[in-house]
């Protein structure tokens, strides 16, 4: 008897908390990850803000910027990053369309870009660590590997996050229905990479 | 600035009984010297419109509360929403009472930064739990006491050593923190010759409650000739005495790893001893310096101020031996 | 429409959902009850209830901690406790107060009564909202552990390097990573509570129809949005440099130890404001009912929250006035500090005028409401004086500051949630507390209040420090110590009434829907209200919707009863017989928009199914990974802190392909957890 009336069907429409009609027009899940995407620019700008005040304060003789940083690599990971966000749009594009297949196409390669972006990173951090720089050394090494420390955490979430709805689509879980959800990650991933462009500007271009 | 005395009388009740108090020294409301005074003069008209309103306020809710409950004949009040005169009214005037505050407040904030004229220069160094006083320009160091001349302001440069302090003689100036990597500066001078007390006000670790400073304003002959004694070096303790005796131990039991004595030890972990016997307080002016205090500091110093970074290295002092070092340190002068 | 009556559990046949990966553990569901039915709760009345009964325990700690001080203190060079113990008790009472007793308070009171105030039937996401109070709960718990395991955080409240960078010993990593779990409990509640205000709101209810009490928490919320990622970022930093030794707080390497007081006065500051307005939303709320005429001022009184919202961003550096910021930022820091007090006083105007003129009776939810307006009006002139930055330079980290918090947060936001408390007790509770024991408590607490922090005024005036373990004799502050002292204790004894009031009235009483005679949708519903709020979702005409069911108005714009109080209002193509289970308030019975895909079917051949979202254990297992990550972490043992981190994806992941509703609970009203027997409405 409970399995026989299904909870979306017909003339019965449920009232759960999750969907009624909303105030604004929009779902909650999106009024949420917006509100959850402006407490996280507060989190990032007081790293930035940490990173910005110690700039040039670093006791002289320590690993300054200029000893470690290899602009042309790191522009190459970033240009990687930017990319995922292509192919993020493309996913969200192709689920709305109910092309499932280009749907996961698109959604792994947005996963793959995403990796190779904070396994660059991560080798990055090798180099730096074997020329000398690591957390302990001096400001510049403290707040630079905090700053993209975060920042790289907060990519891979992401690609956990994209990866799961692959996995969800390739069991047949992830109907046009459910291009929201496809729609909410990928604002998530917008904002890491913008996070990355400003961090990028700030932190490696702008000497 | 002028004074409603009347209306600071009447709007301030626990002004009242501040000011009544029975020997406060450390009070903020009696200025002994032109910076508190300043201060004061700035907040005493404030502490009076401030009680004025508070009385205002207070009184209406009083009125309201007896005029208005409910009778068992009184009809259902009329269901106001708002009165749109009134409620700008009562923006705008607090609006303009805060600018009379903010006006007079910013000018005194930039009086006071002036660095003055003809100060003498002391660079203060606050340690956990006590504090250093570097005459830069005179060549003196000494600790807890602040010495300084009647009719000439004090420039401060404040440091640390360690933690974040702060700095404060109430009955002359204000506070300011010493924070390690930065120089704060104050200055302030004092009315006439005394002691005036203070205290350490930021918590700086367990013994922070034990860390008081004490300034001494002295007349311009007196201050000198404490500098030239200052100046000079270490006293040789008479041979064959208890102070011998003293110095011995103190060299022994590696009092001189700490502290410095001119010409005997180089210590810098604790205040400079050269002169200790000139002070009047010891160990963060928490200790008149006496005989009998010198024996209870002795005896236990970490049970005395908690925490405190005097450890006496090896078994604790036997009773003649304070009796030594104490004979020592008297002859510190 | 109709309330379907709820099959027989024993007629179901509870299958075990497919699609929960963790079998062996059977997904609790709407017809669980008992102490595992509270563990797994997602219905926000009940985690209301969980966080504030929970914080009121941690009040009576706080409480604790406070009289083992004022016995310290109470004479000169006393050796009640020791210099170590009273820096840990010290620094435990702000932390408790301020993050295990106000702002769970607050949650808790905004947990019940938002969506009830709006007309909803929960919050946006009930799982999130019960993983709050478990954070919460395993915050507290952590910190508190630390009196256990060496010893408790001992450097502050707020904690300034480089002092807590280099204390020895774990006392500083428990305060830490505990502020960290409570953060996560606070953010999580913030966007859960924003999203449901924005989002949720019944027909008709606008933004400036919403009660007042709506709006002061939406902008706390906001506060808090914003804020917990400032002091997440501080923190971090300060356990890195702990942990690490990473060089964020190291004067050694060039840091400036003012940066730790920037990132926590900027989160700080709206912290403030965070404590301070769901108590005005509360006494906005109070002072109407019983002056019996409107909150004076909506508008204004809505901006001026606002206002303050927004201001407060910009005053954090007052807090740092003696650090040697330089006279031209110190000027701008004191003339904004000042000016936040504009939208303040605007307040206390409006819950005057809100008196002026009403017809005021008084029992003890007015009290408190009224002892609200009155301490913090001298709590916030206080803090006005410490906006003239020379006085400040006297005034700062004396006891004067001292008296200025807690006449802002004790006069303040406790006396305002007390009158909460006693205002919607009968709601919550299905009881009505004792009045005469209320106005004991009330007048004790008041005169208590003023004994005990009054003093302080004088005492920091006079030249004493906080934060100190001991005073000499000989600087005047004696007596006013002792008397304060005594003060605390009459304070413990008012806090003793309010707990006999709760424990003599502990059997359910019939107090109705509105013993107030309010006018907010909350008093529409019975007392204590059904899982799912509404039996329908109400149509809101206005502002004080309940007011304005009850009353009209007269020619002179004096209140004047209905006959009938009005129900649901009816809309066009809907008409309907009057119907309804007995006793029900709103005999009109509508169809809301949104009740119905294909709106204004008649009523009987159509069957609305309201469904609550199931119970779930997921949210408190989830919660139990952070203290394990935390206690790694401090102790560096690396296998446990990853452990927990397994811990928490895994509960994650389960958690998010768990449906919302467990199938057992669909399609059928979700069970009457209040036992509540409704009957079907006849056709």
């Amino acid at each position: 008897m409970s399995t026989t009336v299904t909870a979306s069907s017909g003339s019965h429409t449920e009232i759960d908390p999750g969907h009624p009609p909303t105030s604004t027009g929009l779902t909650n899940e999106k009024v949420a990850m917006w509100s959850f995407l402006g407490s996280e620019c507060l989190l990032f700008g007081a790293l930035i803000s940490t990173y910005l005040l110690f700039k040039g304060q670093s006791l002289p003789g320590t690993i300054q910027p200029v000893d470690v940083f290899d602009i042309p690599y790191t522009s190459v990971s970033s240009f990687v990053l930017l990319m995922s966000s292509l192919t993020m749009v493309l996913a969200l594009a192709a689920i709305q369309r109910g092309d499932q297949r280009l749907t996961r196409v698109w959604l792994l390669t947005t996963a793959l870009l995403g990796a190779s972006f904070v396994a660059g990173q991560a080798y990055e951090f090798t180099v730096f660590v074997r020329e000398g720089m690591n957390l302990r050394v001096n400001l510049f090494s403290s707040s630079f590997f905090v700053l993209t420390g975060f920042h790289g955490a907060h990519v891979t979430i992401g690609v956990l996050m994209l990866l799961s709805l692959y996995s969800l689509s390739m069991r047949g879980k992830l109907p046009p229905s459910k291009a929201e959800t496809v729609e909410l990650v990928g604002l998530y991933w917008h904002f890491v990479d913008v996070v990355w462009i400003v961090i990028f500007t700030l932190i490696y271009l702008i000497p | 600035m002028r004074r409603n005395r009347r209306l600071a009388a009447f709007s301030s009740l626990f002004l009242l009984l501040a000011a009544c108090a029975e020997n406060a020294p450390q009070d903020t409301l009696e200025p002994k010297g032109p910076v508190a005074r300043q201060i004061d003069n700035l907040i005493d008209p404030v502490f009076a419109v401030a009680g004025v309103v508070l009385v205002l306020v207070l009184g209406l809710v009083l009125v309201a509360i007896v005029k208005f409950r409910a009778k068992p004949d009184s009809p259902e009040p009329e269901q106001i929403h708002g009165n749109t005169r009134l409620e700008v009214g009562w923006t705008l005037a607090p609006a303009l009472i805060l600018l009379a505050v903010a006006v007079p407040t910013i000018a005194t904030i930039f009086d006071l930064a002036k660095k003055p004229d003809n100060a003498v220069n002391i660079t203060v160094i606050g340690h956990q739990f006590w504090w250093e006083y570097r005459y830069d320009d005179l060549g003196v160091v000494t600790a807890n006491e602040l010495r300084m001349p009647v009719g000439r302001p004090v420039q401060l440069t404040l440091n640390s050593d360690d933690v974040i302090h702060s700095f404060w003689i109430a009955p002359l100036a204000g506070k300011q923190d010493v924070v390690p990597g930065r120089n704060n500066t104050m200055s302030f001078s004092a009315d006439a010759p005394g002691e005036y007390l203070g205290q350490c006000t930021e918590f700086c670790g367990a013994s922070h409650a034990n860390m008081r400073a004490k300034a001494i304003a002295m007349l311009p002959a007196d201050f000198d000739a404490w500098v030239a004694g200052q100046r000079a070096g270490a006293v040789a303790a008479a041979p064959g005495t208890a102070g011998e005796a003293g110095s011995l131990l103190f060299a022994q039991k590696g009092c001189g790893g700490c502290h410095t004595v001119a010409g005997v030890s180089e210590g810098v972990l604790g205040p400079n001893l050269t002169h200790f016997a000139t002070r009047t307080s010891f160990a963060g002016s928490i200790f008149d310096n006496n005989d009998a205090n010198l024996r209870r500091w002795l005896r236990d110093p970490q049970g005395e101020k908690p925490g405190n970074k005097m450890i006496i290295p090896g078994p604790p002092l036997t009773p003649d031996e304070i009796t030594e070092l104490i004979a020592y340190l008297n002859t510190l002068r | 429409m109709a309330i379907v009556t709820p099959q027989r559990p024993e007629a179901l046949a509870p299958e075990q959902p497919l699609n929960t990966p963790v079998r062996f553990l059977r997904r609790p569901t709407g017809y669980t009850k008992g102490l595992w039915g509270w563990m797994t709760t997602v219905d926000h009345k009940k985690i209301g209830i969980m966080y504030s009964a929970t914080a009121f325990i941690f009040f009576l700690i706080g409480g604790l901690e406070a009289l083992l001080l004022r016995l310290q203190l109470g004479g000169p060079d006393n050796t009640f406790l020791r210099a170590d113990t009273y820096n840990q008790v010290f620094t435990m009472h702000g932390t408790t107060m301020i993050f295990l007793v106000i702002m769970p308070l607050s949650a808790g009171l905004a947990n019940y009564l938002l969506p009830i105030m709006i007309g909803a039937r929960d919050v946006a996401f009930p799982r999130i909202n019960a993983f709050g109070y478990w954070v919460f709960l395993a915050g507290g718990l952590f910190m508190y552990s630390s009196f256990f395991l060496g010893g408790a955080p001992n450097g502050g409240w707020f904690g300034y390097v480089p002092l807590t960078r280099n204390l020895p010993g774990h006392n500083i990593d428990y305060w830490v990573f505990g502020l960290q779990i409570l953060g996560i409990a606070s953010l999580t509640g913030a966007i859960n509570l924003i999203v449901t205000v924005i989002n949720m709101r019944a027909p008709g209810m606008s933004l400036m129809r919403m009660p007042i009490f709506v709006w002061m928490s939406l902008v706390a919320q906001f506060l808090l949005l914003f804020a917990i990622p400032v002091i997440t970022v501080a923190l971090f930093l300060l356990s890195f440099d702990r942990l690490f030794s990473t060089n964020f707080f190291n004067v050694a390497a060039g840091s400036d130890p003012l940066l730790w007081q920037h990132l926590f006065w900027m989160f700080g500051h709206p912290e403030v404001y965070i404590l301070i307005l769901p108590a005005m939303g509360i006494v906005s709320e109070v002072l109407p009912v019983f002056s019996r005429k409107p909150l004076f001022g909506y508008q204004v009184m809505v901006f001026s929250g606002i206002a303050i919202g927004f201001m407060g961003w910009g005053v954090w550096a007052h807090h740092m006035f003696a650090t040697g910021l330089g006279p031209v930022a110190v000027s701008a820091f004191s003339a904004s500090t000042m000016f936040i007090a504009v939208p303040t006083g605007v307040k206390i105007f409006n819950w005057i005028s809100t008196l002026w003129k009403g017809k005021l009776t008084f029992p003890t939810p007015m009290l408190f409401a009224i002892g609200f307006v009155t301490m913090f009006t001298i709590g916030g002139l206080s803090g006005v004086t410490h906006g003239v930055v020379p006085a400040d330079t006297q005034q700062t980290d004396t006891y004067y500051i001292v008296a200025h918090f807690h006449y802002v947060l004790f006069g303040g936001s406790m006396f305002g949630l007390f009158s909460g408390a006693y205002y919607w007790y009968p709601k919550f509770a299905g009881r009505m507390l004792d009045e005469r024991l209320g106005k004991i408590h009330f007048w004790l607490m008041f005169i208590g209040f003023n004994m005990t922090f009054g003093p302080f005024h004088i005492l920091g005036l006079q030249g004493m420090p906080r934060r100190v373990y001991t005073y000499p004799e000989g600087r005047g502050w004696d007596v006013w110590n002792l008397v304060s002292t005594i003060g605390s204790f009459v304070i413990a004894l008012s806090i003793l009434v309010f707990i006999i009031n709760m424990w003599k009235n502990r059997k359910p009483q019939e107090v109705g829907d509105d013993p107030w005679d309010a006018r907010t949708l909350e008093w529409t519903i019975p007392s204590p209200p059904p899982e799912y709020n509404f039996k329908e979702i109400p149509l809101v005409t206005s502002r004080d919707e309940l007011w304005h069911r009850k009353y009209t108005e007269d020619e002179d714009g004096r209140s004047v009863r209905r006959e009938v109080t009005l129900g649901q209002p009816h809309m066009a193509g809907t008409e309907v017989e009057p119907t309804g289970p007995e006793g029900s308030e709103s005999p009109d019975h509508v169809q809301a928009p949104g009740d119905h895909a294909d709106g204004g079917e008649e009523n009987g051949e159509h069957e609305e199914h309201i469904h609550m979202p199931s119970p779930s254990y997921w949210p408190l297992v989830t919660a139990i990974g952070l203290p394990i990550v935390s206690y790694g972490m401090i102790y560096k043992t690396w296998a446990v802190a990853i452990m927990g981190g397994v811990w928490i994806f895994g509960s994650l992941y389960a958690w998010a392909l768990e449906p919302a509703t467990a199938p057992e609970d669909t399609p059928v009203h979700g069970p009457d957890t209040s036992g509540e027997d409704l009957e079907a409405v006849p056709a």
